[in-house]
Protein backbone atom coordinates (compact mmCIF):
# COMPACT_ATOMS: atom_id res chain seq x y z
CA UNK A 1 0.00 0.00 0.00
CA UNK A 2 1.54 3.20 -0.67
CA UNK A 3 1.23 5.70 2.33
CA UNK A 4 1.39 9.17 -0.11
CA UNK A 5 -2.03 10.07 -1.07
CA UNK A 6 -3.54 9.46 -3.99
CA UNK A 7 -6.12 11.91 -4.22
CA UNK A 8 -6.59 15.70 -3.54
CA UNK A 9 -6.32 16.28 0.80
CA UNK A 10 -9.73 17.66 0.49
CA UNK A 11 -10.66 14.42 -0.66
CA UNK A 12 -9.00 11.93 1.94
CA UNK A 13 -12.32 10.58 2.91
CA UNK A 14 -12.26 8.76 -1.04
CA UNK A 15 -8.81 7.49 -0.18
CA UNK A 16 -10.21 3.95 0.78
CA UNK A 17 -11.48 3.84 -3.00
CA UNK A 18 -8.42 5.32 -4.66
CA UNK A 19 -8.00 1.91 -6.50
CA UNK A 20 -10.58 3.24 -8.95
CA UNK A 21 -8.83 5.72 -10.23
CA UNK A 22 -8.27 3.93 -13.69
CA UNK A 23 -7.60 6.08 -16.80
CA UNK A 24 -9.53 4.12 -19.55
CA UNK A 25 -13.18 2.65 -19.82
CA UNK A 26 -12.04 -0.76 -20.43
CA UNK A 27 -9.99 -0.23 -16.77
CA UNK A 28 -12.86 1.02 -15.21
CA UNK A 29 -15.41 -1.65 -16.54
CA UNK A 30 -13.01 -4.59 -15.60
CA UNK A 31 -13.07 -3.36 -12.48
CA UNK A 32 -17.05 -2.89 -11.77
CA UNK A 33 -16.99 -6.36 -13.24
CA UNK A 34 -14.56 -7.73 -11.06
CA UNK A 35 -16.09 -6.66 -7.68
CA UNK A 36 -18.98 -7.49 -5.73
CA UNK A 37 -22.14 -5.57 -5.32
CA UNK A 38 -21.14 -4.95 -2.08
CA UNK A 39 -18.30 -3.44 -2.58
CA UNK A 40 -19.72 -1.30 -5.67
CA UNK A 41 -22.21 -0.24 -2.71
CA UNK A 42 -20.09 1.03 -0.48
CA UNK A 43 -17.70 2.71 -3.30
CA UNK A 44 -21.29 4.10 -4.23
CA UNK A 45 -22.35 5.36 -1.30
CA UNK A 46 -18.87 6.79 -0.27
CA UNK A 47 -18.58 8.59 -3.93
CA UNK A 48 -21.53 9.79 -4.63
CA UNK A 49 -22.15 12.43 -2.16
CA UNK A 50 -18.79 14.01 -2.76
CA UNK A 51 -19.63 13.90 -6.73
CA UNK A 52 -20.71 17.29 -6.42
CA UNK A 53 -17.99 18.67 -4.65
CA UNK A 54 -15.26 16.94 -6.99
CA UNK A 55 -16.74 18.88 -9.65
CA UNK A 56 -16.34 22.07 -7.86
CA UNK A 57 -13.09 21.45 -7.08
CA UNK A 58 -11.92 20.46 -10.08
CA UNK A 59 -13.36 23.20 -12.22
CA UNK A 60 -10.79 25.23 -10.76
CA UNK A 61 -8.15 23.69 -13.04
CA UNK A 62 -8.30 23.79 -16.97
CA UNK A 63 -9.42 20.56 -18.33
CA UNK A 64 -6.14 19.98 -20.07
CA UNK A 65 -3.70 21.00 -17.38
CA UNK A 66 -4.90 18.51 -14.20
CA UNK A 67 -2.67 18.08 -11.11
CA UNK A 68 -1.99 14.32 -10.76
CA UNK A 69 -4.10 13.80 -7.70
CA UNK A 70 -6.78 16.12 -9.18
CA UNK A 71 -6.79 13.82 -12.80
CA UNK A 72 -7.14 10.94 -10.58
CA UNK A 73 -10.33 12.13 -8.36
CA UNK A 74 -11.49 13.07 -12.58
CA UNK A 75 -10.84 9.42 -13.28
CA UNK A 76 -12.63 8.25 -9.85
CA UNK A 77 -15.91 10.09 -10.66
CA UNK A 78 -15.52 8.27 -13.78
CA UNK A 79 -15.89 4.86 -12.32
CA UNK A 80 -18.32 6.14 -9.99
CA UNK A 81 -20.86 6.91 -13.04
CA UNK A 82 -20.01 3.60 -14.44
CA UNK A 83 -21.02 1.62 -10.43
CA UNK A 84 -24.25 4.15 -10.36
CA UNK A 85 -26.24 1.05 -13.21
CA UNK A 86 -25.23 -1.62 -10.86
CA UNK A 87 -26.31 0.38 -8.02
CA UNK A 88 -29.05 1.61 -9.01
CA UNK A 89 -31.15 0.06 -11.51
CA UNK A 90 -29.26 -3.64 -11.83
CA UNK A 91 -28.20 -4.87 -8.97
CA UNK A 92 -25.85 -6.69 -10.42
CA UNK A 93 -22.70 -5.26 -11.85
CA UNK A 94 -23.27 -6.86 -15.11
CA UNK A 95 -25.85 -5.22 -17.36
CA UNK A 96 -28.39 -7.68 -17.23
CA UNK A 97 -29.43 -9.89 -19.96
CA UNK A 98 -25.96 -8.59 -21.61
CA UNK A 99 -24.75 -12.48 -21.41
CA UNK A 100 -21.87 -12.93 -24.01
CA UNK A 101 -22.26 -9.46 -25.37
CA UNK A 102 -19.33 -7.06 -25.43
CA UNK A 103 -19.31 -3.24 -26.69
CA UNK A 104 -15.64 -2.22 -26.54
CA UNK A 105 -14.53 1.63 -26.39
CA UNK A 106 -12.28 1.88 -29.43
CA UNK A 107 -11.91 5.77 -28.93
CA UNK A 108 -12.53 8.45 -25.86
CA UNK A 109 -11.25 11.50 -24.66
CA UNK A 110 -7.72 11.67 -23.71
CA UNK A 111 -8.42 13.26 -20.33
CA UNK B 1 -56.08 7.47 -29.18
CA UNK B 2 -52.75 8.76 -30.62
CA UNK B 3 -51.05 11.52 -28.40
CA UNK B 4 -49.72 13.42 -31.83
CA UNK B 5 -51.17 13.84 -34.90
CA UNK B 6 -51.21 11.24 -37.44
CA UNK B 7 -51.55 11.68 -41.25
CA UNK B 8 -55.21 11.66 -43.31
CA UNK B 9 -54.98 8.26 -44.23
CA UNK B 10 -54.93 7.43 -40.38
CA UNK B 11 -51.71 6.07 -39.84
CA UNK B 12 -48.07 6.46 -40.96
CA UNK B 13 -47.28 3.26 -42.49
CA UNK B 14 -50.92 4.21 -45.07
CA UNK B 15 -49.51 7.44 -45.75
CA UNK B 16 -47.18 5.34 -47.70
CA UNK B 17 -49.36 2.71 -49.63
CA UNK B 18 -46.38 1.16 -51.59
CA UNK B 19 -45.74 -0.35 -47.89
CA UNK B 20 -48.64 -2.05 -47.10
CA UNK B 21 -49.74 -3.22 -43.93
CA UNK B 22 -49.57 -7.09 -44.21
CA UNK B 23 -47.03 -9.20 -41.90
CA UNK B 24 -43.53 -9.24 -43.13
CA UNK B 25 -41.14 -12.15 -43.80
CA UNK B 26 -37.37 -12.19 -41.93
CA UNK B 27 -36.28 -14.70 -44.77
CA UNK B 28 -33.85 -11.61 -46.02
CA UNK B 29 -31.82 -12.04 -42.40
CA UNK B 30 -31.15 -15.61 -42.21
CA UNK B 31 -30.75 -16.91 -45.83
CA UNK B 32 -26.51 -17.02 -46.63
CA UNK B 33 -27.83 -16.86 -50.63
CA UNK B 34 -29.71 -13.49 -49.66
CA UNK B 35 -27.27 -12.12 -48.06
CA UNK B 36 -24.60 -13.03 -51.14
CA UNK B 37 -27.20 -11.18 -53.23
CA UNK B 38 -27.10 -8.60 -50.80
CA UNK B 39 -23.37 -7.77 -50.45
CA UNK B 40 -23.32 -7.41 -54.40
CA UNK B 41 -26.75 -5.20 -54.98
CA UNK B 42 -25.88 -3.08 -51.89
CA UNK B 43 -23.06 -3.37 -50.47
CA UNK B 44 -21.05 -3.27 -53.85
CA UNK B 45 -23.36 -0.65 -55.15
CA UNK B 46 -24.40 2.15 -52.81
CA UNK B 47 -22.40 5.14 -51.21
CA UNK B 48 -20.91 3.90 -47.85
CA UNK B 49 -19.94 6.82 -44.70
CA UNK B 50 -16.69 5.10 -43.51
CA UNK B 51 -15.33 8.57 -41.57
CA UNK B 52 -15.21 11.75 -40.49
CA UNK B 53 -13.03 14.62 -41.71
CA UNK B 54 -12.17 15.18 -38.27
CA UNK B 55 -10.19 11.87 -39.11
CA UNK B 56 -7.86 13.45 -41.73
CA UNK B 57 -6.71 16.86 -40.11
CA UNK B 58 -3.62 17.34 -41.99
CA UNK B 59 -1.73 15.94 -45.39
CA UNK B 60 -0.95 12.24 -45.40
CA UNK B 61 -3.53 11.48 -42.48
CA UNK B 62 -4.91 8.17 -43.70
CA UNK B 63 -7.12 5.43 -42.06
CA UNK B 64 -8.58 2.44 -43.35
CA UNK B 65 -11.88 0.61 -43.71
CA UNK B 66 -12.44 -2.95 -43.76
CA UNK B 67 -15.81 -3.26 -46.16
CA UNK B 68 -16.28 -7.07 -45.28
CA UNK B 69 -19.28 -6.90 -47.10
CA UNK B 70 -17.79 -6.31 -50.30
CA UNK B 71 -14.88 -8.49 -49.78
CA UNK B 72 -12.05 -4.98 -49.44
CA UNK B 73 -10.52 -2.99 -47.19
CA UNK B 74 -10.39 0.39 -48.32
CA UNK B 75 -7.84 2.97 -47.45
CA UNK B 76 -8.73 7.29 -47.03
CA UNK B 77 -6.17 9.90 -47.53
CA UNK B 78 -5.92 13.31 -47.28
CA UNK B 79 -3.44 14.59 -50.12
CA UNK B 80 -1.07 16.87 -51.14
CA UNK B 81 -3.61 18.94 -52.44
CA UNK B 82 -5.55 18.48 -49.17
CA UNK B 83 -8.28 16.59 -50.89
CA UNK B 84 -9.60 13.28 -49.04
CA UNK B 85 -9.55 10.20 -51.65
CA UNK B 86 -9.92 6.25 -51.19
CA UNK B 87 -8.47 3.31 -52.69
CA UNK B 88 -8.44 -0.04 -52.69
CA UNK B 89 -6.07 -1.29 -49.81
CA UNK B 90 -3.86 -3.55 -52.32
CA UNK B 91 -0.60 -3.52 -53.57
CA UNK B 92 -0.29 -3.81 -57.17
CA UNK B 93 2.64 -5.82 -57.30
CA UNK B 94 1.40 -9.14 -55.41
CA UNK B 95 -1.59 -8.49 -53.92
CA UNK B 96 -0.36 -7.43 -50.38
CA UNK B 97 -2.46 -5.59 -47.89
CA UNK B 98 -0.82 -2.45 -48.24
CA UNK B 99 -1.85 -0.49 -44.96
CA UNK B 100 -2.34 -2.55 -41.57
CA UNK B 101 -0.72 -2.75 -38.59
CA UNK B 102 0.21 -5.70 -36.41
CA UNK B 103 -3.26 -7.63 -37.11
CA UNK B 104 -3.89 -7.40 -41.07
CA UNK B 105 -7.71 -7.90 -40.15
CA UNK B 106 -7.54 -4.66 -38.38
CA UNK B 107 -8.11 -1.30 -39.23
CA UNK B 108 -5.73 1.61 -38.54
CA UNK B 109 -5.18 4.89 -38.93
CA UNK B 110 -1.78 7.38 -38.77
CA UNK B 111 0.08 9.87 -40.60
CA UNK B 112 2.43 8.96 -43.52
CA UNK B 113 4.26 10.91 -45.99
CA UNK B 114 3.90 7.71 -48.83
CA UNK B 115 2.83 3.99 -48.84
CA UNK B 116 5.05 1.26 -48.40
CA UNK B 117 4.04 -1.92 -49.05
CA UNK B 118 5.83 -4.23 -46.36
CA UNK B 119 6.40 -6.92 -48.83
CA UNK B 120 8.84 -5.95 -50.99
CA UNK B 121 8.62 -2.38 -50.80
CA UNK B 122 7.30 -0.79 -53.18
CA UNK B 123 6.02 2.67 -52.56
CA UNK B 124 2.92 5.11 -53.42
CA UNK B 125 2.27 8.57 -52.91
CA UNK B 126 -0.79 10.09 -51.20
CA UNK B 127 -2.12 10.37 -54.62
CA UNK B 128 -2.19 6.82 -55.36
CA UNK B 129 0.47 6.98 -57.78
CA UNK B 130 3.34 4.12 -57.37
CA UNK B 131 6.82 5.67 -57.05
CA UNK B 132 9.36 3.06 -56.35
CA UNK B 133 9.12 -0.36 -57.23
CA UNK B 134 12.25 -1.84 -55.81
CA UNK B 135 14.93 -3.32 -58.21
CA UNK B 136 12.62 -2.31 -60.95
CA UNK B 137 15.21 -3.70 -63.72
CA UNK B 138 14.67 -7.09 -62.57
CA UNK B 139 10.55 -6.36 -64.26
CA UNK B 140 10.00 -6.58 -67.57
CA UNK B 141 8.80 -3.81 -69.63
CA UNK B 142 7.06 -2.61 -66.42
CA UNK B 143 5.81 1.22 -66.43
CA UNK B 144 5.33 2.86 -62.62
CA UNK B 145 2.63 4.85 -64.32
CA UNK B 146 0.68 1.52 -65.16
CA UNK B 147 0.30 0.68 -61.12
CA UNK B 148 -1.08 3.05 -59.14
CA UNK B 149 -3.47 2.71 -56.63
CA UNK B 150 -6.62 1.49 -57.79
CA UNK B 151 -9.06 4.29 -56.70
CA UNK B 152 -12.28 4.16 -55.01
CA UNK B 153 -15.43 6.86 -55.50
CA UNK B 154 -15.52 9.29 -52.53
CA UNK B 155 -17.23 12.11 -51.43
CA UNK B 156 -18.08 13.90 -48.82
CA UNK B 157 -20.86 15.82 -47.13
CA UNK B 158 -21.18 17.96 -43.96
CA UNK B 159 -17.55 16.76 -43.24
CA UNK B 160 -19.17 12.70 -43.64
CA UNK B 161 -16.81 10.77 -46.02
CA UNK B 162 -18.62 8.20 -48.39
CA UNK B 163 -17.10 5.63 -50.57
CA UNK B 164 -18.93 3.90 -53.68
CA UNK B 165 -17.24 0.73 -54.65
CA UNK B 166 -18.89 0.81 -58.01
CA UNK B 167 -16.76 1.97 -60.39
CA UNK B 168 -19.68 2.50 -62.84
CA UNK B 169 -21.92 4.58 -59.99
CA UNK B 170 -23.01 7.78 -61.84
CA UNK B 171 -25.36 9.55 -58.90
CA UNK B 172 -23.73 12.09 -56.58
CA UNK B 173 -23.19 11.63 -53.34
CA UNK B 174 -25.69 14.73 -52.42
CA UNK B 175 -28.24 13.26 -54.84
CA UNK B 176 -28.37 9.63 -53.21
CA UNK B 177 -28.35 11.76 -49.68
CA UNK B 178 -31.70 13.11 -50.82
CA UNK B 179 -34.02 15.64 -48.76
CA UNK B 180 -32.73 14.46 -45.18
CA UNK B 181 -29.50 15.15 -45.70
CA UNK B 182 -30.37 18.64 -47.51
CA UNK B 183 -32.27 19.37 -44.32
CA UNK B 184 -29.65 18.37 -42.37
CA UNK B 185 -27.07 20.94 -44.16
CA UNK B 186 -25.47 23.59 -41.73
CA UNK B 187 -25.89 22.02 -38.41
CA UNK B 188 -22.32 22.15 -36.34
CA UNK B 189 -21.51 18.12 -36.84
CA UNK B 190 -17.94 19.96 -37.67
CA UNK B 191 -17.81 22.03 -33.60
CA UNK B 192 -18.82 18.53 -32.31
CA UNK B 193 -15.08 16.60 -32.33
CA UNK B 194 -15.37 15.31 -28.39
CA UNK B 195 -16.01 11.11 -29.70
CA UNK B 196 -16.51 8.38 -27.77
CA UNK B 197 -16.50 5.33 -29.86
CA UNK B 198 -17.80 1.99 -29.20
CA UNK B 199 -18.10 -1.41 -31.19
CA UNK B 200 -19.41 -4.80 -30.91
CA UNK B 201 -19.18 -7.89 -33.26
CA UNK B 202 -23.22 -8.84 -33.16
CA UNK B 203 -24.18 -12.46 -33.88
CA UNK B 204 -27.11 -10.95 -35.71
CA UNK B 205 -28.00 -10.16 -39.99
CA UNK B 206 -27.09 -6.19 -40.12
CA UNK B 207 -30.49 -5.48 -40.64
CA UNK B 208 -31.75 -6.67 -37.42
CA UNK B 209 -29.67 -4.23 -35.30
CA UNK B 210 -30.96 -1.32 -37.32
CA UNK B 211 -34.77 -2.44 -37.16
CA UNK B 212 -33.60 -2.23 -33.08
CA UNK B 213 -32.67 1.26 -33.34
CA UNK B 214 -34.82 2.66 -36.13
CA UNK B 215 -38.14 2.18 -33.78
CA UNK B 216 -38.38 3.11 -30.23
CA UNK B 217 -41.37 1.07 -29.39
CA UNK B 218 -38.80 -1.50 -27.62
CA UNK B 219 -37.41 1.32 -25.18
CA UNK B 220 -40.30 1.26 -22.26
CA UNK B 221 -39.92 -2.64 -22.00
CA UNK B 222 -36.31 -3.61 -22.80
CA UNK B 223 -35.29 -0.66 -20.83
CA UNK B 224 -37.56 -0.75 -18.06
CA UNK B 225 -34.90 -1.44 -15.35
CA UNK B 226 -33.11 1.86 -16.64
CA UNK B 227 -35.77 4.02 -14.21
CA UNK B 228 -36.80 4.36 -11.12
CA UNK B 229 -39.55 1.69 -10.96
CA UNK B 230 -43.14 3.37 -11.10
CA UNK B 231 -41.87 5.27 -13.47
CA UNK B 232 -40.72 2.31 -15.86
CA UNK B 233 -44.47 0.73 -15.17
CA UNK B 234 -45.48 4.42 -16.37
CA UNK B 235 -44.07 4.49 -19.34
CA UNK B 236 -44.81 1.33 -20.17
CA UNK B 237 -48.76 1.91 -19.86
CA UNK B 238 -47.91 4.84 -21.72
CA UNK B 239 -45.94 3.07 -24.49
CA UNK B 240 -43.81 4.85 -27.33
CA UNK B 241 -45.46 7.23 -30.32
CA UNK B 242 -43.10 9.27 -32.24
CA UNK B 243 -43.61 12.79 -33.33
CA UNK B 244 -43.47 12.28 -36.91
CA UNK B 245 -42.12 9.78 -39.50
CA UNK B 246 -40.72 10.13 -42.88
CA UNK B 247 -39.97 8.18 -45.95
CA UNK B 248 -37.70 9.53 -49.04
CA UNK B 249 -36.26 6.95 -51.51
CA UNK B 250 -34.27 4.58 -49.97
CA UNK B 251 -33.96 6.48 -46.59
CA UNK B 252 -36.31 7.12 -43.63
CA UNK B 253 -36.18 9.21 -40.35
CA UNK B 254 -38.46 9.49 -37.23
CA UNK B 255 -38.85 12.32 -35.03
CA UNK B 256 -39.37 12.00 -31.33
CA UNK B 257 -40.25 13.41 -27.70
CA UNK B 258 -37.71 13.43 -25.28
CA UNK B 259 -38.95 14.92 -22.19
CA UNK B 260 -35.47 13.52 -20.50
CA UNK B 261 -33.05 16.50 -20.91
CA UNK B 262 -34.31 18.03 -18.17
CA UNK B 263 -37.01 15.26 -17.03
CA UNK B 264 -40.24 17.16 -15.77
CA UNK B 265 -39.79 15.41 -12.73
CA UNK B 266 -36.41 14.75 -11.35
CA UNK B 267 -37.45 12.33 -9.16
CA UNK B 268 -37.69 9.79 -12.33
CA UNK B 269 -34.09 9.54 -13.26
CA UNK B 270 -31.55 8.06 -11.00
CA UNK B 271 -29.40 10.59 -8.49
CA UNK B 272 -26.14 10.66 -10.66
CA UNK B 273 -28.20 12.13 -12.98
CA UNK B 274 -29.61 14.65 -10.97
CA UNK B 275 -26.23 15.61 -9.49
CA UNK B 276 -24.58 16.19 -13.01
CA UNK B 277 -27.60 17.28 -15.11
CA UNK B 278 -26.96 14.60 -17.73
CA UNK B 279 -28.20 11.19 -18.57
CA UNK B 280 -29.37 9.23 -21.46
CA UNK B 281 -30.77 11.96 -23.46
CA UNK B 282 -27.20 13.72 -22.89
CA UNK B 283 -26.25 16.47 -20.51
CA UNK B 284 -29.38 18.56 -19.81
CA UNK B 285 -27.76 22.02 -20.87
CA UNK B 286 -27.03 22.76 -24.52
CA UNK B 287 -23.29 23.78 -25.21
CA UNK B 288 -22.80 27.56 -25.46
CA UNK B 289 -22.25 27.41 -29.55
CA UNK B 290 -23.96 29.83 -32.13
CA UNK B 291 -25.31 27.10 -34.16
CA UNK B 292 -27.12 25.55 -32.06
CA UNK B 293 -29.56 28.80 -31.50
CA UNK B 294 -30.83 28.13 -35.51
CA UNK B 295 -30.97 24.86 -35.97
CA UNK B 296 -30.87 23.63 -40.00
CA UNK B 297 -34.90 23.46 -41.23
CA UNK B 298 -34.80 19.67 -41.32
CA UNK B 299 -34.36 18.98 -37.75
CA UNK B 300 -37.70 18.74 -35.99
CA UNK B 301 -39.72 18.67 -38.70
CA UNK B 302 -42.87 18.48 -36.86
CA UNK B 303 -41.72 21.92 -35.20
CA UNK B 304 -42.93 20.09 -31.68
CA UNK B 305 -42.29 21.68 -28.19
CA UNK B 306 -41.74 18.22 -26.89
CA UNK B 307 -38.82 17.49 -29.42
CA UNK B 308 -36.14 15.68 -28.19
CA UNK B 309 -34.58 13.78 -31.31
CA UNK B 310 -34.52 12.66 -34.76
CA UNK B 311 -33.18 9.93 -36.43
CA UNK B 312 -32.63 9.36 -39.88
CA UNK B 313 -31.62 5.99 -41.83
CA UNK B 314 -29.43 6.42 -44.42
CA UNK B 315 -29.78 3.13 -46.64
CA UNK B 316 -27.83 0.73 -45.94
CA UNK B 317 -26.01 1.19 -43.07
CA UNK B 318 -25.61 4.30 -41.79
CA UNK B 319 -27.97 6.40 -38.88
CA UNK B 320 -27.53 10.02 -37.22
CA UNK B 321 -29.32 10.75 -34.44
CA UNK B 322 -29.40 14.25 -33.59
CA UNK B 323 -30.01 15.22 -29.90
CA UNK B 324 -32.10 18.51 -28.55
CA UNK B 325 -29.53 19.27 -26.28
CA UNK B 326 -26.91 19.63 -28.22
CA UNK B 327 -25.30 16.42 -29.47
CA UNK B 328 -25.47 13.62 -31.72
CA UNK B 329 -24.62 9.82 -32.21
CA UNK B 330 -23.82 7.88 -35.82
CA UNK B 331 -24.43 4.11 -35.74
CA UNK B 332 -22.57 2.14 -38.26
CA UNK B 333 -23.80 -1.63 -39.27
CA UNK B 334 -20.99 -3.80 -41.54
CA UNK B 335 -22.06 -6.90 -42.02
CA UNK B 336 -19.50 -9.88 -42.01
CA UNK B 337 -22.24 -12.84 -42.70
CA UNK B 338 -25.65 -13.18 -43.02
CA UNK B 339 -25.91 -13.41 -39.23
CA UNK B 340 -22.74 -11.53 -38.19
CA UNK B 341 -21.94 -7.75 -38.33
CA UNK B 342 -20.16 -5.13 -36.70
CA UNK B 343 -21.57 -2.59 -35.28
CA UNK B 344 -20.17 0.75 -34.27
CA UNK B 345 -21.76 3.50 -32.13
CA UNK B 346 -20.37 6.77 -32.15
CA UNK B 347 -21.21 9.54 -30.19
CA UNK B 348 -19.87 13.09 -30.64
CA UNK B 349 -19.82 16.00 -28.30
CA UNK B 350 -18.54 19.39 -28.45
CA UNK B 351 -15.45 19.50 -26.64
CA UNK B 352 -15.84 19.88 -22.91
CA UNK B 353 -14.76 23.24 -21.30
CA UNK B 354 -14.23 21.83 -17.61
CA UNK B 355 -14.99 18.76 -15.91
CA UNK B 356 -18.00 18.86 -14.99
CA UNK B 357 -18.95 18.66 -18.62
CA UNK B 358 -16.67 16.19 -19.02
CA UNK B 359 -18.70 14.19 -16.93
CA UNK B 360 -21.43 14.81 -18.14
CA UNK B 361 -20.85 13.39 -21.54
CA UNK B 362 -19.29 10.35 -19.62
CA UNK B 363 -22.52 9.79 -17.60
CA UNK B 364 -24.34 10.11 -21.22
CA UNK B 365 -21.15 7.59 -22.94
CA UNK B 366 -22.12 5.02 -20.02
CA UNK B 367 -25.43 4.95 -20.62
CA UNK B 368 -24.78 4.55 -24.06
CA UNK B 369 -23.19 1.08 -23.48
CA UNK B 370 -25.77 -0.25 -20.83
CA UNK B 371 -28.72 0.10 -23.23
CA UNK B 372 -26.34 -0.87 -25.94
CA UNK B 373 -25.41 -4.08 -24.62
CA UNK B 374 -28.59 -5.29 -23.66
CA UNK B 375 -30.07 -4.53 -27.34
CA UNK B 376 -26.78 -6.47 -28.80
CA UNK B 377 -27.90 -9.33 -26.60
CA UNK B 378 -31.36 -9.48 -27.65
CA UNK B 379 -30.48 -9.91 -31.18
CA UNK B 380 -28.78 -12.23 -30.83
CA UNK B 381 -31.70 -13.98 -29.19
CA UNK B 382 -33.58 -13.37 -32.03
CA UNK B 383 -31.54 -14.18 -34.70
CA UNK B 384 -31.33 -17.64 -33.42
CA UNK B 385 -35.10 -17.96 -33.36
CA UNK B 386 -35.75 -16.51 -37.03
CA UNK B 387 -33.63 -19.05 -38.06
CA UNK B 388 -35.62 -21.90 -36.35
CA UNK B 389 -38.16 -20.99 -39.25
CA UNK B 390 -40.98 -22.15 -36.74
CA UNK B 391 -42.68 -19.04 -37.65
CA UNK B 392 -42.34 -17.42 -40.86
CA UNK B 393 -44.64 -14.02 -40.91
CA UNK B 394 -44.38 -11.69 -38.24
CA UNK B 395 -46.45 -8.55 -37.87
CA UNK B 396 -45.29 -4.52 -37.58
CA UNK B 397 -47.02 -2.04 -36.33
CA UNK B 398 -47.32 1.60 -37.07
CA UNK B 399 -44.63 3.33 -34.85
CA UNK B 400 -42.44 0.07 -36.72
CA UNK B 401 -42.62 1.77 -39.85
CA UNK B 402 -39.07 2.53 -40.41
CA UNK B 403 -38.15 -1.80 -40.31
CA UNK B 404 -40.74 -2.17 -43.48
CA UNK B 405 -39.31 0.28 -45.30
CA UNK B 406 -35.61 -0.90 -44.77
CA UNK B 407 -36.55 -4.57 -45.41
CA UNK B 408 -38.51 -3.96 -48.45
CA UNK B 409 -35.69 -1.44 -49.77
CA UNK B 410 -32.77 -3.83 -49.33
CA UNK B 411 -35.35 -6.17 -51.00
CA UNK B 412 -35.79 -4.01 -54.23
CA UNK B 413 -32.28 -3.35 -54.51
CA UNK B 414 -31.51 -7.02 -54.67
CA UNK B 415 -34.67 -7.41 -57.02
CA UNK B 416 -33.34 -4.67 -59.59
CA UNK B 417 -29.74 -6.08 -59.14
CA UNK B 418 -31.21 -9.81 -59.76
CA UNK B 419 -33.02 -8.02 -63.21
CA UNK B 420 -29.82 -6.07 -64.75
CA UNK B 421 -27.66 -9.58 -64.25
CA UNK B 422 -29.95 -11.77 -65.53
CA UNK B 423 -32.53 -10.12 -67.70
CA UNK B 424 -36.46 -10.71 -66.59
CA UNK B 425 -36.60 -13.55 -69.34
CA UNK B 426 -33.87 -15.76 -68.12
CA UNK B 427 -34.60 -17.81 -64.99
CA UNK B 428 -32.93 -16.79 -61.67
CA UNK B 429 -33.09 -17.74 -58.10
CA UNK B 430 -35.88 -16.61 -56.12
CA UNK B 431 -35.65 -13.56 -53.54
CA UNK B 432 -36.79 -13.51 -50.36
CA UNK B 433 -39.39 -10.54 -50.50
CA UNK B 434 -40.31 -9.46 -47.44
CA UNK B 435 -43.34 -7.72 -48.09
CA UNK B 436 -44.57 -9.99 -50.90
CA UNK B 437 -47.06 -13.94 -50.01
Amino acid sequence: MPMTSQLPPEFADLEPFAGWALPTERERYAHRLSSTMQELQAFYEAALPRLDDAAVYLDQFPLDALPDDAARLLQLCYSLISVTFPVDAWRQPRVPDSGAATLEVVIEPAV
Amino acid sequence: MPHFEKPAEGSWTQHYPDLGTGTISYEDSISPQHYELERAAIFERTWLNVGRVEQLPKTGSYFTKEVDAARTSIVVVRGTDGQVRAFHNICRHRGNKLVWTDFPREETSGTCRQFTCKYHGWRYNLEGDCTFVQQESEFFDLDKSDYGLVPVQVDVWEGFIFVNLDRANAVPLRDYLGKFAAGLEGYPFGEMTQVYKYRADVGSNWKLYIDAFAEFYHAPVLHARQYVSDESSKLMGYGFEGLHYEIDGPHGMQSSWGGMAPPKDERIVMPVDRILRSGNFGPWDRPDIAALDSLPPGVNPARHRTWGLDSYVFFPNFMIVIWAPGWYLTYHYWPTAYNRHIFEGTLYFVPAKNARQRMRQELAAVTFKEFGLQDCNTLEATQRMLESRAVARFPLNDQEILLRHLHKTAGEYVAAYLDQRDPPHTARASVAAPGGG
